[in-house]
């Protein structure tokens, strides 16, 4: 242990805690900037520079392992000015449009003006010297060069968590940027969508696109009929942005919040789940009888799971030599969305063409992956806008909804009604999980062997976990796969995907199914959840999706009514011609930057 | 002329795929072709297994890795404080007039760049240039001509 | 203090027979080479002066089997040529400094880093090294050395910079700790020094720790190349006992008009004339890496000011709030202050923001961006107003 102490204050902490986290155990607040939880130390933005004693220059407390008999001062008159000072530079080189900014009131660097810079500035403009563009390429977010203040989380992230570097530091010195591969528009780079740099950015340098206006004029539209559906992981975030605690789950009220907002009917995203279940499962089942009893050379193992759109793009970029291993199965925002402009107009008589389908998200990529060209089987886009749960948040605030004193309702119907093992595709193993519970009683005509289906070897936040399942006394049908040892792998943060694919690319790995989510903790953690997101924040959510979970009547996809309804009424089976029309899709490699 | 992939190829067989050939890599595609294209930086991150926006970034942190298309011929006055003093000004101007560019340009039939650079460590005998690796010191209007004529009769 | 007058001194560049010094090394025991070299006094000659034998002691008793020596060899403070100079005539030496140095730390690596700027040089010092690599074969050293080249880039000066450069990344200076010593180049124990402080040390172990340490004073031992230029009758690379005034030097080197002389580059001191008497060119007063540039009385100090900002603006590595923006600032404050579109106190906050750069900036860069800036201000504040 080591013993220093910090503004007169004794205190032992183990070797190699940063003077950072040390003060923080004695609840002294320094402030930081380029720190952020989840990201390799930098200590390049030097607004916790700290005084230690005998030390002829001020010290990152970020950077900086205490050492033994240091005495730190975290406010003395030299800290002070040096403060305001950086500060002051940050604002210098950043167009503080505060009124106008999507981040205004949520901006780390505002935060930190309102602390240190308030009054007459000191310093000269110097975003007019700098011909900067605004990237507006993304259909996901927008890039403002003029407000980025160079603290390089968005970098350390794309690098760090996603293994992507779709975008890295560029030049040096005043000229000093963050950029893509030659500046070129960010739609046309390796950038996956997922908006963890979004969700980083300290300011407004980094926001997702928004499409409320767009979709407020839609409500208010007597010709349209506008539908929503929300993603398992909104309902256990959208909380944190209306005054409750990380992990309070709000679905009920979410629900009424929705239908105050003007939308005809609110939908569950958790019902195409369940279809994605079933379709996915019976992929899977039907790709290992092929491979197992055919000896068809054509069909891939491990089968990925493709409900992430960024891993999506990210496995066309990076592992092309792949793509058939990916499921064929859409996602399901995409599934609903092609179900709600034939099924759903079908059963409730409406005009295909009148129906705006928008969904609330917790993810950036979600807005790209509704724009691709195949998602367009009902003949329009299937899906017209994709919200984040942040983008919700700002409608409910304009909207002067009073959200905590909402009476919670339920979901719509048709396809409003759901299972738990919907509900857990918003963590990481959910997919897994619920394909699991749903393939394991197909194969053997009972449940999965697990307490109260709770399959926890293939939960919690660790980078890649690995579970296997016995098969034993199968039915009739499946016979060939008995005695077998179905092993499955999961990995969240594309960073862990990078290495679980080159495990798989080499032929290491001999799993048989993998999920893979692009977001670290999965869904819950996505880019478009509220800000901050970090490893405390995730596991809250984690807990209350599990949570969720066990609350539900049904456990099971393959129990879903609206399910069992879908495929009588107009899919027929799984995997059917029907099915794979409009569920179904197909991947594109991508270039290499 | 060659093709840079190939070039960028022979580079990587000499220096290997680590990240610490990537400025080897980099300063011999310069070498030969002056400049790093976009397709050379890619060809490399896919030699290296980096992303191509790595490639770019750390290209573009060194001044003599350029990115930007540049001749034959890269001709680099220093700016530093003595060759300031002691007639930079004046050099550039009589290669502005020769070469018909300004600085930061390439001439049309791409064989010279004319840029400005920092420090080369000529102090003593300013003002200074380099085109491209070789130094040209004490520099006269009348000197840089006599240069300037050399190179485009090598040509 | 004792004042000293100007002492030239031929120990650089004086030709040594390498085989007998480096003979004499591989037979020295390794804490041995050390002690020579913390008798000697001798401090790093790159400009930040720590002292070379602690730092070999220091990357002696690292554990790692796995050790560098680092020749810096990118010399790029403005004003500074010595290190080409050197290179150019005695390369060997340069080259003995660090397989002894390899000796005495338990290296078996070296790594020249040269700044691309000098890349022309480069045919003669590979063909020198074939050479050198043959001797100490011959004697018996378990020690090889290669090169590696800048691209264009100052800061890559600073130690865990051009570690990075190295190592194919941006010139991007670390968070210390850990230091080089610890965790240098490849994440290794690293001694990191600069082409004369190794040819330096070559000569301390040649000629004995003693001789070496009467030269100078008692904060600055021995000698030092200096790279002078400016408006001298005789600019060019001159080896001198440290310790001596600036106006000694000034006596020496001036043309007769000499207003000004800036001491340690860019990132150096400007003394004026008036205090050319009481200021000693060493530790005790201002250091420097060898850069001495004089400017007479036709010069403009606003223009010599305006020309390091602007060097700083665009060779900061970018990467810390400070020296990032900070550099931009005072460019752009000096800018107006001259143009008169903002008050003349002005210079009064800038004065602070250097003050500011100087404490909290990431690396050596940014904090001595404040030395010119203040001395130059402070000293020819209507010059930079007028």
């Amino acid at each position: 242990m080591i013993n220093l102490s910090i503004n007169n204050q004794k205190i032992s902490v183990e070797e190699g805690t940063t003077i950072l986290d040390a003060a923080r155990k004695l609840n002294i607040n320094i402030p930081t900037l380029c720190n952020h939880p989840d990201l390799c130390v930098a200590g390049n933005c030097r607004v916790c520079v700290v005084e230690q004693t005998g030390a002829r220059t001020l010290i990152a407390a970020c950077a900086m392992p205490v050492a033994e008999g240091m005495d730190i001062h975290t406010n003395t008159l030299k800290v002070r000015n040096a403060r305001k000072h950086i500060v002051e530079l940050l604002l210098s080189e950043h167009r503080s449009d505060c009124t106008k900014c999507y981040r205004n009131q949520n901006c780390e660097l505002q935060s930190l003006a309102n602390e240190f810079a308030f009054g007459d500035t000191i310093f000269l403009d110097l975003v007019e010297d700098h011909p900067y563009v605004i990237d507006r390429s993304s259909p996901s977010f927008i890039k403002d060069d003029s407000k980025c203040i160079r603290c390089q989380r968005c970098v350390r992230t794309c690098t760090e968590l996603q293994h992507i570097s779709a975008i890295a530091v560029a030049n040096k010195g005043m000229h000093q940027k963050i950029s893509s591969f030659h500046d070129k528009p960010m739609s046309h780079v390796v950038c996956t969508n997922c908006g963890q740099c979004v969700n980083r950015c300290p300011t407004g340098a980094l926001v997702e696109k928004t499409y409320i206006d767009q979709v407020w004029d839609a409500i208010y539209d007597p010709g349209k009929h506008v539908i929503v559906q929300t993603a398992p992981a909104v309902r256990v975030a959208l909380g944190e942005d209306l005054g409750y605690d990380p992990g309070e789950r709000v679905t009920g009220k979410m629900v009424t919040a929705l239908r105050q907002l003007g939308f005809d009917s609110v939908l569950d995203t958790d019902f195409s789940a369940d279809l994605t279940i079933m379709e996915e499962g019976t992929e899977f089942l039907t790709r290992l009888k092929k491979v197992l009893v055919d000896g068809d050379k054509n069909t891939a193992l491990p089968m990925f799971t493709s409900c992430s759109p960024g891993w999506i793009k990210f496995i066309e970029h990076k592992y092309p030599e792949l793509l058939n291993n990916l499921s064929t199965c859409k996602s399901p925002q995409q599934m609903f969305g092609a179900l709600a402009k034939t099924y759903y107009a079908q059963k409730k008589n409406l005009d295909p063409s009148t129906i705006v389908s928008v969904s609330i998200m917790p993810c950036t990529a979600k807005k790209y992956e509704a724009d691709r060209p195949e998602m367009r089987s009902s003949g329009y886009k299937d899906i017209d806008y994709v919200l984040t749960t942040r983008e919700l948040v700002i409608m409910v605030k304009q909207a002067g909804i009073d959200f905590r004193n909402l009476e919670p309702s339920g979901f719509d119907s048709v396809m409003g009604e759901s299972t738990g093992a919907a509900v857990i595709f918003g963590a990481t193993g959910g997919v897994m999980e619920a394909a699991l519970r749903t393939a394991y009683e197909i194969v053997t005509g009972r449940e999965v062997p697990f307490k109260n289906l709770n399959i926890t070897p293939v939960r919690g936040m660790e980078g890649i976990k690995e579970a296997s399942i016995k098969i034993e006394d199968c039915v009739d049908d499946w016979k060939f796969l008995e005695g077998a040892e179905l092993k499955v792998a999961i990995a969240h943060g594309l960073t862990n995907a990078n290495k679980l694919m080159r495990l798989v690319r080499s032929g290491e790995a001999s799993y048989h199914f993998i999920e893979i989510m692009a977001c670290p903790g999965g869904c819950l953690g996505g880019g478009g959840q509220p800000i901050p997101t970090n490893a405390e924040v995730r596991k809250r959510r984690m807990n209350a999706i599990y949570s969720e979970d066990e609350h539900m009547e049904f456990r099971k996809s393959h129990d879903n009514p609206d399910v069992i309804a879908i495929y009588e009424e107009f899919l027929g089976q799984p995997n059917s011609e029907r099915a794979h029309e409009l569920l179904h899709t197909h991947y594109t490699e991508r270039e290499a930057y | 002329m060659y093709q840079l992939g190939n070039l960028v190829k022979e580079l990587t067989e000499k220096h290997g795929r680590s990240r610490e050939s990537l400025m080897p890599i980099l300063q011999g595609v310069v070498e030969r072709h002056s400049y790093l294209t976009d397709e050379a930086m890619v060809e490399i991150a896919n030699q290296l297994d980096i992303s191509a926006a790595e490639v770019y970034g750390t290209a573009s942190f060194y001044t003599f890795l350029d990115t930007k298309e540049r001749g034959k011929y890269v001709i680099r006055v220093c700016k530093t404080i003595t060759c300031a003093m002691k007639g930079k000004n004046e050099i550039l101007e009589t290669l502005e007039d020769m070469l018909k560019v300004k600085v930061g340009e390439t001439t049309a039939d791409k064989q010279f760049s004319l840029l400005e650079t920092n420090c080369i460590g000529w102090c003593h005998k300013a003002p200074a240039m380099l085109i491209n690796e070789m130094p040209y010191t004490e520099l006269t209007p009348e000197k840089v001509v006599e240069i300037i004529k050399s190179y485009m009769q090598k040509k | 203090m004792k004042k000293r007058g100007l002492n030239k001194v031929d120990l650089i560049f004086e030709k040594v027979d390498l085989r007998e010094v480096l003979t004499v090394a591989y037979n020295m025991p390794q804490a041995e080479i050390i002690q020579k070299v913390l008798d000697s006094g001798l401090k790093g000659r790159g400009g930040a002066g720590f002292p070379t034998g602690l730092k070999w002691k220091y990357t002696a008793a690292e554990k790692d089997p796995d050790k560098y020596i680092v020749c810096n060899a990118d010399e790029g403070e403005p004003g500074t040529f010595k290190d080409r100079e050197i290179l150019d005539r005695v390369a060997y030496k340069v080259y003995g400094g660090m397989v002894i140095a390899g000796k005495a730390v338990g290296a078996k690596t070296g790594i020249v880093y040269l700044r691309g700027e000098y890349k022309f040089l480069l045919p003669q010092l590979l063909a020198e090294l074939d050479e050198f690599h043959r001797l100490i074969k011959e004697i018996g050293f378990d020690f090889s050395i290669s090169y590696r080249m800048g691209s264009g880039a100052y800061i890559c000066g600073e130690e865990s910079a051009l570690f990075e450069s190295i190592e194919g990344f941006r010139g991007e200076p670390r968070n210390k700790p850990p230091y080089p010593t610890v965790s240098g180049v490849f994440g290794k124990p690293t001694s990191i020094n600069n082409v004369e402080t190794l040819v330096t040390a070559l000569m301390v172990i040649k000629h004995g720790p003693e001789s070496y340490s009467q030269l100078g004073t008692k904060d600055s031992r021995g000698s030092k190349v200096f790279s002078i230029s400016g408006d001298t009758p005789t600019p060019g690379i001159f080896e001198l006992e440290l310790g001596m005034t600036v106006q000694a030097f000034v006596n020496e080197f001036g043309d007769g008009d000499t207003k000004a002389v800036q001491v340690g580059g860019a990132s150096g001191f400007c003394v004026p004339r008036k205090r050319f008497e009481d200021t000693i060119i060493g530790f005790e007063g201002v250091p420097t890496g060898g850069s001495m540039k004089l400017f007479n009385s036709s010069r403009s100090m606003y223009n010599v000011l305006h020309n390091y900002l602007d060097f700083f603006a665009e060779e900061s590595c970018g990467q810390c709030t400070p020296c990032r923006v900070g550099c931009q600032q005072l460019l752009k404050g000096v800018q107006k202050v001259k143009k008169g579109e903002v008050k003349s106190t002005y210079l009064t906050e800038l004065i602070k923001l250097a003050d500011t750069m100087k404490v909290a900036s990431k690396c050596g860069l940014g904090q001595s961006v404040g030395n010119a800036f203040k001395t130059i201000v402070e000293n020819f504040r209507e010059e930079i107003i007028y």
